[in-house]
């Protein structure tokens, strides 16, 4: 026999994830902007299978003839670029590259800047007066200088421009977190979870957390369109990963072909791209703010 | 023996003046003397009850009782044992034995935990069953409080009323079986045709389950039905202790009969004579070390401001009041 206990954590967790879709569902701009990302998520996935062509595999027409600076056809949906690479399969591939980067650096930082938001936030004093002059010392420092710094003493790796992203963007989520925690440990059921005997570890993750996870959500969604953001930058100014292809890597070999007046479909396509997951990650979290109370909610 | 013992138990709360006051003027701080020498002793299954005036030092006695705040003076003994050093598997043990039911039960439950999951907190946290044995008994315990488990385990607390939300509270305290629950006005914040409810259920689970109990009220028509026990407290300083219905029918501290006088009576002829209290109340800052009721005191004289009257509370039958002046009073 399963244990009823057992079942009740699997009711509650089915529960929760209903919950989750009614939130996502219930408006139609988060609803567009879901699907947006699973289509990437889906595409990112399997983008080896999708794509036609290798990146950088110069291609040829049905005549035989070599395919260079050609605009969107049937062949080539997306246009080729003036080395005759196919962008379509291009474009498959720096999907996985981009969403690589931003879900990776979006969750690190995320993870980072919760557990510092709240560790300080709980514990306060010294510890919290430590962590905040931490961030402080973040906040003064200035993206590029820092990741053209860093790629110039490693090289052009995707290790760091991950490592390089999550140090820039954690300290904003680390201070919203706390923020949030100081608010929430006052509260008294905070008081009764310690007078029934929880430890700080509990109340941290067990009842603070799920109290600050709208807000949690809310700015995941916006590390992972930061990071997507700031990768594509860093990759236009040539600072992002040599080996592989990504949106913002697209656009900076068009900077660098110097076509950028003629070929308009090899601007359009990664722009296009950049410009609808980051809204979408925008709209979902929206989605998110307005249950940040659940007491505004209503059933 | 008594299950719990408060010795001279005393809490300040330190109230830093601004940058420029401590630091240029050199001002120092001032101490708000919530709780001051409070000596109480609670029997086994006992209900002890404490009156007073809003600030008074109830919730502040509460959460030191209930580990919650650690005391800047003063002992507080469980079963014989000092508990203000416990750590770990001791701590957890007295956490388990003392349990406090919260004044509001708007902010006291979790809005995201499910009304099981809020039940369940205490013996999950220190693990004190398995699984599938914590789920019984907190279906049980659902059961017993009046709201069958069927209908609201899965409940958030948002999906309930006041009256069911402090059901919720006391079944969250009573399913780790306390020896000694703390109740902390639990029926102020309700709406008055269901607090005789909620009171009821209190009462039957104590005379089940024979725990003792501090309750605490600024309601003495409640205090006299529930208590056996009475204290009175005013300022932070404990003014009369003695049988519950002793002292609400024949209060001996000057305060302790003005508190009653401000009581409505239902008949009459029962009405008593009312001693104005002069003055106003506010906050024990810096108080002077004698009674803090003497500014308002219609007997006082200038000994009341200078030492003030401990009580001794070992003796369950005594009726005491912490007044110098009681012969005065009674004569006159
Ligand atoms: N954390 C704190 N910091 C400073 N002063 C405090 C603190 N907690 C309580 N006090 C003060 O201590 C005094 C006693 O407060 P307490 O909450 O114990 O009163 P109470 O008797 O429970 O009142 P009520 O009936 O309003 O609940 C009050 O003057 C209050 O302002
Ligand atoms: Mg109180």
């Amino acid at each position: 026999m399963v244990s009823s206990h057992l079942k009740r954590r699997l009711k509650y967790l089915r529960l929760a994830l209903v919950e989750h879709y009614r939130i996502i569902n219930a408006n139609p701009l988060s609803r567009f902007g879901f699907w947006v990302i699973v289509v990437f998520t889906l595409v990112a996935l399997f983008a080896p299978l999708i794509a036609p062509y290798d990146p950088w595999e110069m291609v040829y027409d049905s005549e035989g003839n070599f395919a260079a600076l050609q605009p969107p056809s049937w062949e080539f949906p997306m246009g080729t670029t003036h080395l005759g690479y196919d962008l379509f399969s291009q474009l498959v591939l720096a999907t996985r590259t981009t969403l690589l980067i931003g879900a990776t650096s979006g969750l690190i930082s995320i993870i980072i800047g919760a557990n510092i938001g709240l560790i300080a936030g709980y514990y306060g004093g010294k510890l919290d007066e430590v962590l905040m002059r931490l961030t402080d010392i973040l906040y003064g420092m200035p993206f590029l200088p820092f990741i053209i710094v860093l790629i110039a003493l490693f090289g052009r790796k995707l290790e760091f421009v991950i490592l390089a992203i999550v140090l820039i963007i954690w300290r904003t989520s680390a201070r919203v977190i706390r923020a949030q925690t100081i608010s929430i440990k006052q509260r008294q059921f905070i008081a009764m979870a310690k007078a029934r005997g929880a430890s700080d570890f509990r109340i941290i993750y067990k009842h603070i957390l799920p109290n600050v996870l709208p807000l949690l959500l809310l700015y995941a969604a916006f590390n992972i369109a930061w990071s997507i953001i700031t990768e594509a930058s860093a990759s236009f100014l040539g600072f992002g990963d040599g080996e592989t292809i990504s949106w913002g890597g697209m656009l900076y070999e068009l900077w660098l072909s110097g076509k950028t007046r003629v070929a308009w479909w090899w601007f359009a396509s990664p722009s296009v791209c950049i410009i609808l997951l980051v809204t979408s990650l925008v709209f979902v979290s929206r989605a998110y703010e307005e249950v940040a109370n659940p007491r505004l909610r209503k059933r | 023996m008594a299950i719990l013992e408060l010795e001279r138990l005393s809490r300040h709360f330190e109230v830093r003046p601004g940058f420029v006051d401590r630091v240029v003027r050199r001002k120092p701080s001032s101490y708000i003397k919530a709780v001051e020498a409070l000596n109480l002793t609670v029997g086994h299954n006992e209900i002890l009850g404490i009156a007073g005036e809003s600030g008074c030092g109830k919730s502040t006695t509460c959460t030191m009782v209930a580990g919650l705040l650690a005391p800047t003076g003063g002992d507080i003994r469980y079963k014989g044992d000092s508990v203000l050093d416990l750590k770990g598997a001791g701590l957890m043990e007295y956490r388990r034995r003392v349990q406090m039911i919260f004044q509001d039960p708007y902010e006291s439950l979790n809005p995201r935990f499910r009304i099981s999951e809020i039940v369940a907190e205490g013996p999950t946290a220190l693990s004190l069953w398995d699984g599938d044995e914590i789920d019984e008994r907190v279906n049980a315990m659902l059961n017993a409080v009046g709201l069958p488990h069927h209908k609201y385990a899965d409940r958030y607390p948002h999906e309930l009323s006041g009256g069911e939300r402090q059901r919720v509270g006391i079944a969250s305290a009573l399913v780790m079986e306390p020896e000694m629950v703390i109740a902390d006005e639990p029926l102020s914040m309700l709406d008055v045709s269901i607090r005789a409810g909620i009171l009821d259920l209190f009462k039957d689970m104590q005379s089940q389950r024979h725990f003792s109990a501090i309750y605490v009220s600024h309601d003495l028509s409640i205090l006299g039905n529930v208590a056996d026990r009475l204290m009175v407290m005013y300022l932070g300083q404990a003014m009369e202790i003695g049988p519950a219905l002793e002292v609400i029918r024949n209060p001996k501290h000057p305060y302790t009969r003005a508190l009653i006088g401000a009581v409505p009576v239902p008949d009459p002829r029962t009405r008593r004579a009312i001693p104005n209290i002069r003055g106003d109340i506010s906050k024990p800052i810096d108080p002077p070390p004698g009674c803090r009721f003497a500014p308002r005191c219609p007997h006082a004289d200038a000994s009341c401001g200078e030492r003030f009257m401990e009580l001794d509370t070992a003796d369950p039958h005594l009726h005491q009041a912490a007044c110098h002046k009681l012969d005065v009073i009674n004569d006159g």
